[in-house]
């Protein structure tokens, strides 16, 4: 090829580059549409945005607008019926105080629905398969030759925390070791750090990014519930002691309903307020205290390692503590590819080329190189993300989410006390992966969690039979690696 | 003649390219393979990398250089995590405005993960890129591993070299490019 000059490139020379990308002529509309992308198009997880990305929840959020409802109308009614009467006959101070109250409840609600709960995002495929490296030699070392029918190891790995030793479980899905308290939610199909559970009630899961809104909302929720209900009740009281209780209850209809919502609500709210306090004040997750991972029923030695050792400490760490930004990155755009392992062709080198490389070369090859750095430049690779596919049977968890709400009355006293008999109960063992991965899907609704053994999800089997396509381009072209080569070589004096 | 525009041609495609980081190169240039860094948990789940020494950096970087990165970085790490005085009070007044604050302020820790940003780009500016590895921002990997790329060096004569001869390289090739014709 001799040297074209620095004017315009021949057609038919980028119509052959064309063929091994794509045309150069419909590339940058092509890639302009792929390159608008943002990430939370491709998220792999099942998870619903809005708002172009900002805002992101689980995909299943009827419950939540069904708690929206309810506060909204609750409140509502409040203010219409309630608050007129008692803000002259008592202090204006009630609807004020109850409209703090009530904008701190859906500010904490809103915040703990729609924002990441601390998704960890998935291993990039050479990740993957260097994890899968160090796996296989791990096992070699440890098998020999597995005999036929053998079960190879669990995909674990032990880490010494503070004196406790705590198992690191692989995730299949995420094709990462997950890190300690993390957990894999069945239900949006994410590892999520210090996962707490799923909550349908705000449609979303509880973990470390959130946990603190989700605590601030339960607990002003029962302020919130305990103040309406205590108004109402006061408000049929003074009503009644003028006119009478039947005409009272005639009078202002709505405080019937409103009386009964709050009556329901307040015990299993503030039960779960109370829970919740416990556990921030030991520094547990619910995952882990439905578990008992820490608890003393395990071994005399067990201790809880993360916790601080005083209550004050552990509480103002979960709720004072800084927060770290989202991992996902949900708005930001879909890079190129990142590069393909080099297929070595020809002479030129990247760093280190020596006088001894033919100069005829290193001058076509430049030339070579303007043309693709050029085209380069104008039209970014195409993306080649790896698109996992993993297939999974549909979770039976997932079909029957809506029952454990429906038939769940809302009146669920249990203390937190009985949760030792649960822990016994689900003690698992790190035998088969499988059992552990399931149980770590395993998700609670927030009335779910003071509840009864039978409850929980902890019947139906998961299996995972996981696909890793990697969709990569077509082998690029090596010169055109080659000429960004000679780019990097000019770059670096 | 033309032949000698086309290093100049190269060299301020460069410098116009040089406005960009060096993540763009990396994206198209070719690499030799990626190395892992893993989180180290031993100290609880606060971020921290390992400092053991990848062996297959051991021909291309100083156990000392690399190893000093990776404590800086866990230092940062540490710092954007810190429970004390400051982080008290962010959380505090956050939660005193129903967190509604932090739609228009940046919290410490995204400060402190820009100040990573910019120093792991000048590690790879001073340090890395001269020895043909790239580090890329534990954050883009989700704060999992801190990647290396380690590009492909078909010389082993080191990348002192690389300078004097790309550009004598370059000029060389117009020379032939003349001579040939």
């Amino acid at each position: 090829m001799t040297p074209g000059g620095g004017g315009p490139m021949k057609d038919c020379e980028y119509s052959q580059i064309s063929t091994h990308s794509s045309s150069p002529m419909e590339s940058p509309h092509k890639k302009k549409k792929i390159a608008a992308r943002r990430k939370w198009e491709v998220f792999p997880g099942r998870n619903k945005f809005f708002c172009n990305g900002r805002i992101m929840m689980a995909r299943q959020t009827g419950v939540f607008y069904l708690t929206l409802v309810l506060i909204l109308v609750t409140s509502g009614l409040f203010f219409a019926f309630d608050c007129p009467y008692l803000a002259v006959k008592i202090t204006p101070a009630i609807p004020v105080v109850g409209g703090i109250l009530f904008f701190f409840v859906m500010g904490t609600l809103l915040r703990t629905s729609f924002s990441d709960p601390g998704v960890l995002p998935r291993a990039t495929p050479d990740e993957a398969a260097d994890l899968e490296r160090q796996i296989g030699n791990a096992e070699d070392i440890a098998n020999g030759t597995s005999s036929g029918g053998y079960r190879p190891p669990p995909r674990t790995r032990e880490v010494i925390i503070n004196g406790q030793t705590v198992k690191l479980k692989y995730c299949f899905t995420c094709k990462i070791f997950r890190p300690p308290r993390a957990s894999h939610c069945s239900l949006c199909d994410n590892c999520v750090e210090r996962f707490d559970h799923h909550c349908p009630w705000v449609g979303n899961c509880v973990g470390k990014r959130n946990y603190r809104f989700f605590y601030m909302f339960i607990l002003s929720l029962s302020f919130l519930t305990v103040f309406i209900f205590a108004f109402v009740i006061t408000h049929v009281i003074l009503r009644s002691q003028q006119t009478g209780f039947l005409n009272a209850l005639k009078d202002s209809p709505a405080s019937v309903l409103e009386a009964v919502v709050c009556f329901f609500s307040v015990w299993s709210i503030v039960g779960l307020s109370g829970f919740h306090t416990y556990l921030i004040s030991s520094n547990q997750t619910t995952n882990e205290d439905i578990k008992g991972s820490w608890s003393n029923k395990r071994g005399k030695e067990n201790y809880n390692p993360y916790s601080y050792g005083n209550i004050i400490t552990n509480c103002c760490a979960a709720l004072c503590g800084p927060i770290s930004p989202s991992l996902i990155d949900r708005r930001g755009f879909i890079q190129p590819d990142t590069p393909q392992p080099a297929a070595p062709t020809n002479g030129i080198t990247m760093y280190g080329a020596t006088q001894s490389q033919s100069n005829m070369c290193d001058q076509d090859q430049c030339i070579q190189s303007t043309k693709f750095v050029l085209q380069a430049a104008a039209t970014p690779l195409l993306q080649s993300e790896p698109s996992l596919t993993s297939e999974e049977l549909p979770l039976p968890g997932k079909t029957t989410l809506g029952t454990p709400c429906a038939t769940l009355s809302l009146g669920q006293p249990t203390p937190p006390s009985s949760m030792p008999n649960l822990t016994s109960e689900t003690v698992l063992t790190d035998m088969i992966p499988l059992k552990e991965e399931h149980d770590g899907h395993q998700f609670l609704t927030p009335e779910e969690a003071p509840s009864p053994p039978g409850m929980l999800s902890t019947g139906s089997p998961i299996t995972h039979s996981h696909t890793l396509h990697v969709l990569s381009l077509a082998s690029q072209d090596s010169l055109h690696e080659d000429s960004v080569r000679g780019l990097v070589k000019l770059s670096s004096v | 003649m033309a032949t000698e525009q086309k290093p100049c041609l190269l060299i301020e495609f460069v410098v116009s390219l040089e406005g960009h980081n060096l993540q763009e190169l990396r994206r198209s240039a070719s690499l030799a393979t990626k190395v892992f860094v893993q989180r180290d948990y031993s100290d609880g789940t606060i971020c921290q990398f390992q400092t053991k020494f990848p062996p297959e950096l051991d021909s291309r970087i100083e156990r000392q250089l690399f190893e000093e990165t990776v404590k800086t970085l866990n230092n940062f790490y540490a710092e954007a995590e810190k429970i004390g005085g400051s982080s008290y009070l962010e959380g505090c007044l956050a939660c005193a405005t129903a967190y509604f604050i932090f739609l228009c302020m940046e919290t410490h820790y995204e400060k402190v993960l820009k100040k990573i940003s910019r120093y792991i780009q000048e590690q790879n500016e001073k340090i890395f890129a001269p020895r043909g590895l790239l580090l890329t921002d534990p954050v883009e990997r989700g704060m999992r591993v801190i990647e290396i790329s380690i590009y492909e060096d078909r010389c082993s004569s080191g990348s002192a070299s690389s300078g004097s001869s790309s550009s004598s390289g370059s000029s060389s090739g117009g020379g032939g490019g003349a001579g040939g014709r």
